[in-house]
């Protein structure tokens, strides 16, 4: 019996999507950790070093305690009923628990919220984003959803029609963007980011690229912005970003803003700004230019990941478009309690005058401190990087990678053909074979056509940087002079 | 020159298309109730903890430890912790590298899904392989994965029951697919009609629909009715020779009202049946901890298994789930606890097993009560909650009753329901928004007030239902 669900029958979006974050690299990778459990010593290394992702508590990132402290006892409310929490619980953790608490109907942290998240917590973000933005933001534009990503979808389904809709997307970019204009029936218009420049981003170039995509009959309807990069890293110039606002109001586009990354910088040079505030210093209001902002509680000095917990913030929209947005939400009934509630506390922490306020901050410079060090470590892995003939690498501002690009010698693109694979991902396979390192090839994220590079955090452990600078260094030199011309 | 903004005609077609009545108008009109003072009783959606069912405490205590693992460091966390909670905490995080704050496998992580696994081999006496159990944040996200991976294009039919949770109407429309129905017959307690199914089968493929997947939800919602034995293998049957996946929606197997027919799953069925059709049919499962005795809808925790699915379709699947990272790790945890409960002997399970079984005994009186309650007004006829969380009484509406509603540009339910709500504050969802007969209206209300208020809610509603009645009843036709 033919097989309804075989491989053939299924929606070719599916099929024709890719996510090469846990793709076949990492994959293969977990084969290989595998076979180091069940054969040790089968393999040229002892473990396999995962520099594929941001996921920072799993590299040995400690999560904020003033933050978990709170979310146990919203977790379990029971608690504030005893006595013993005093001496286990810092005292405003217990009465932001019991404010949080009282924000929710009944109390009930087990049930289903608004659609848009609960009212209170909205409430809580748009007073952060009032704050960090000198500009009101109101608690009925904000869509509290599991992790930013389901935001991004959103979006993408109700923006897309058929396949001649086109959304502009950095190149390089965060393949959730790409994956998600397959899946849903769209066309990917590419804006490359200029690697010469710092990754920098030219409107004229943005402009050409909407003008070729539109003389080709596709009607593009938003632009991506991701700032600060990923995985480029560069903090966008405000210039930079009044010129995008500008552009997107001038041909009628919806701005995307991925900003997940707004507090993972590491120049001083370089400030976030909002894409929100940009937009309302330049006095244009509700009526002027529809803009989706999106945050998460994934990455920034919190690093929870887990949690998925994430906000996108939604102006410039009629009501009725408005209303399907709200519609499609309601669907999925609501995103996870608790991580609605780290969504908030993550836009309201402790302040100056708070009791818990001195150990948070400790605790934040502290893991500031030590991302800090790991832009060290991004500078001493750049270092590395750039010493290596063959190898060049940009300054990452901020987010959490590298994206170093590589100058493959023509027989190592022609073996890459032989073995079926792009030249980058044939390389970060043998670098993968030989070392246990991880990292995704720039394929993976696109990249001018005839350029090769691979992504890697800078989130392993400063005590393993020297490990795998060495290692990367003998098994890059030893690639080039096997496939030398 | 671009357009301005971005217009409601711009919108995807299929987006507009949507309906989702559950949180749709009645629920907002509720809501503006409320905000306006009035006292609503919210029975628009299965949401226990929101109509007071409290949260069992075993897991609440373990998540609240997994979440805050310095309490574990601490001399005095005994104080207030039990010890296997303690234990179990221990464990989960032993599982998770990173703790709760970092994404998991892209599945969810390899221990909770082992006890699902476990789980689902002591319930079924079949052995359950953990690489096919994928987490997800709610069963919803699982079912939309699987609706978008199968529907290619609107020639794609995927059968429904109606009445159905609107979840399936809703994704089939989001991902352009065609909702083939098939009805279950409201004289026979809501059973099955396969002649029926055979026949929408025959009018779908007549108007060039390829037919690929039956949904069975199972106890069902808005219905309630538990499939029997006979029927399951009916049904597998079925979808064995019309070469049909079955998407068994088995999210209220733990809210079973009556004794005849207890929660029997799809795959034991299937296994049960032995031959070729047990390595043939492809069956995907779904289950919650948001529904059961659990309630534990704001956590977002729940699985698919797949059986019978050719590997390179799981890969394809993988692929889609990696997108999205991971499923929230504390509601993977809550799945585990649920999966893998206290059992005789551990310190914590007397208090677990009293506080599940009087959650499930007050849903039991509370289905029968309400049934009764409906049955004793004008014009409703309601078939008993053999199992899920809701009551589906069928309201005859008068004639005069739809023109009114008509004129009003409302659907006849819609205008009932709304009256209802504005006369007695219970939030109901109109019978349209689940499918029905044409021209038979029903209402869905949940079965989920406290026990001690049903008595004034169905007192509320006779009154509503009995002057309403009296008000549009035709006398010229006596």
């Amino acid at each position: 019996m033919a097989s309804t669900v075989a491989v053939e029958n299924l929606n070719p979006k599916v099929l024709k999507c890719e996510y090469a974050v846990r793709g076949e690299i990492v994959i293969h990778a977990q084969r290989l950790q595998q076979q180091l459990q069940t054969q040790p010593g089968s393999l040229p290394f002892d473990e396999i070093l995962y520099c594929n992702i941001g996921n920072p508590q799993s590299l040995g990132q400690q999560p904020v305690t003033f933050f978990r402290e709170v979310l146990a006892l919203c977790d379990h409310p029971y608690l504030l009923q005893r006595d013993e929490i005093k001496s286990l619980f810092s005292a405003d953790s217990i009465s932001r628990a019991k404010q949080i608490l009282a924000l929710i109907p009944g109390k009930a942290t087990g049930a289903y919220s608004h659609s848009q998240g609960i009212k209170g917590l909205r409430d809580t973000i748009a007073a952060g984003i009032t704050s960090r933005d000198g500009f009101p933001a109101n608690a009925d534009d904000i869509f509290l959803t599991d992790g930013a990503s389901p935001g991004v979808h959103l979006m993408m389904q109700l923006l897309i029609r058929n396949e001649k809709d086109g959304i502009l997307v950095p190149i390089p970019q965060y393949p959730l963007y790409s994956a998600s204009i397959a899946l849903h029936g769209g066309a990917l218009v590419p804006y490359y980011l200029n690697e010469s420049t710092g990754w920098g981003l030219e409107i004229s170039d943005v402009k050409k690229q909407l003008e070729d995509a539109r003389s080709k009959g596709i009607d593009v309807r938003a632009l991506v912005v991701i700032n600060p990069g990923n995985p480029t890293g560069q903090v966008l110039a405000e210039e930079n970003q009044y010129d995008i606002v500008k552009f997107c109001k001038n041909e009628g586009l919806v701005l995307l803003a991925d900003e997940v990354y707004q507090e993972n910088i590491y120049v001083d040079n370089k400030k976030f700004h909002s894409f929100k505030k940009i937009v309302r210093s330049l006095g244009y209001g509700e009526e002027d230019l529809p803009l989706v902002s999106y945050q998460s509680v994934s990455k920034g000095y919190y690093g929870e990941c887990g949690k998925r917990g994430g906000y996108m913030e939604i102006t410039g929209f009629s009501a009725p478009v408005r209303e399907q947005i709200y519609k499609i939400a309601s669907v999925n009934l609501c995103s996870n309690i608790s991580g609605q509630i780290l969504a908030s506390l993550i836009m309201n922490p402790p302040k100056a005058g708070d009791e818990s306020y001195a150990s948070y901050k400790a605790e934040k410079d502290g893991i500031i401190a030590s991302l800090t060090r790991r832009a060290k470590v991004r500078r001493s892995l750049e270092d590395a990087f750039n010493k290596l003939d063959g190898i060049t690498c940009n300054e990452a501002e901020g987010a959490m990678y590298l994206f170093p690009q590589l100058s493959l010698p023509q027989k190592a693109i022609e073996a890459a053909k032989v073995a079926n694979k792009a030249p980058d991902a044939f390389y970060a396979l043998c670098l993968l074979e030989s070392t246990g390192i991880v990292v995704v090839p720039g394929s993976g994220f696109g990249q001018v056509p005839g350029t090769w590079h691979f992504r890697c955090t800078i989130l392993p452990q400063e005590e393993k940087i020297p490990a795998i600078i060495s290692r990367f260094k003998v098994f890059h030199e030893a690639f080039m002079v096997e496939y030398h011309e | 020159m671009g357009r301005k903004g971005l217009d409601y005609e711009d919108l995807n077609e299929n987006v507009k298309k949507v309906q989702y009545a559950v949180r749709g108008e009645l629920y907002l009109r509720a809501s503006e109730l409320q905000k306006e003072g009035k006292r609503i009783i919210f029975t628009n959606v299965g949401n226990p903890h929101a109509l007071g069912q409290k949260p069992l405490t075993f897991p609440r205590q373990v998540v609240a430890l997994c979440q805050a693992p310095f309490l574990l460091d601490d001399p005095n966390v005994g104080l207030i912790f039990p010890a296997d909670a303690i234990a179990r905490a221990k464990h989960y995080l032993a599982m998770a590298p990173g703790g709760l704050g970092a994404y998991s496998d892209s599945r969810g992580i390899p221990g909770v899904r082992k006890e699902v696994a476990e789980f689902i081999q002591r319930r079924d006496g079949y052995p359950s392989d953990p690489e096919l159990i994928y987490l997800t944040d709610g069963a919803s996200k699982g079912v939309m994965q699987m609706l978008n991976a199968i529907i290619r294009n609107d020639r794609d039919g995927i059968l429904v029951p109606v009445p159905q949770y609107p979840l399936y109407s809703a994704a089939i429309s989001l991902f352009g697919g065609s909702l083939v129905p098939y009805y279950l017959d409201e004289e026979a307690n809501w059973g099955l009609d396969l002649v029926n199914t055979r026949q929408s089968v025959a009018a779908a493929r007549s108007n060039g629909i390829t037919v690929r997947a039956m949904v069975i939800i199972n106890p069902g919602n808005p219905t309630g009715q538990c499939l029997s034995e006979a029927n399951l293998r009916e049904i597998l049957n079925f979808c064995y020779q019309e070469n049909l996946v079955l998407l068994a929606d088995e999210v209220y197997q733990q809210n079973v009202y009556q004794d005849e027919r207890p929660f029997i799953s799809a795959r034991k069925v299937l296994f049960d049946m032995g031959g070729p059709i047990s390595r043939e049919v492809q069956l995907i499962s779904f289950h919650t901890v948001s529904k059961g005795y659990w309630g534990e809808c704001g956590q977002r925790g729940g699985y698919f298994e797949m059986t019978n699915i050719p590997p390179k379709t799981v890969d394809e699947i993988y692929k889609v789930a990696s997108i999205a990272l991971s499923p929230n790790v504390p509601g993977q945890i809550f799945m585990g606890l649920m999966m893998n409960p206290p059992k005789p002997g551990d310190i914590s399970y007397l208090k677990f097993a009293t506080e599940s079984k009087s959650i499930l005994d007050s849903l039991r009186r509370r289905a029968q009560i309400m049934t009764d309650g409906f049955n004793s007004c004008r014009n409703v006829v309601c078939n008993f909650t053999e199992g899920a969380m809701y009551s589906f009484p069928q309201i005859r509406l008068p004639q005069r009753a739809m023109d009114t509603a008509r004129s009003a540009g409302k659907e006849p339910d819609v205008f009932y329901c709304l009256k209802l709500l504005e006369a007695t504050g219970i939030s109901t969802v109109p019978g349209s928004g689940f499918g029905q007969k044409e021209g038979v209206f029903h209402l869905r209300t949940t079965i989920l007030p406290a026990e001690e208020d049903m008595p004034a809610i169905m007192s509320s509603f006779k009154k509503f239902n009995d002057s309403f009645m009296e008000q549009y009843q035709d006398y010229s036709k006596l």
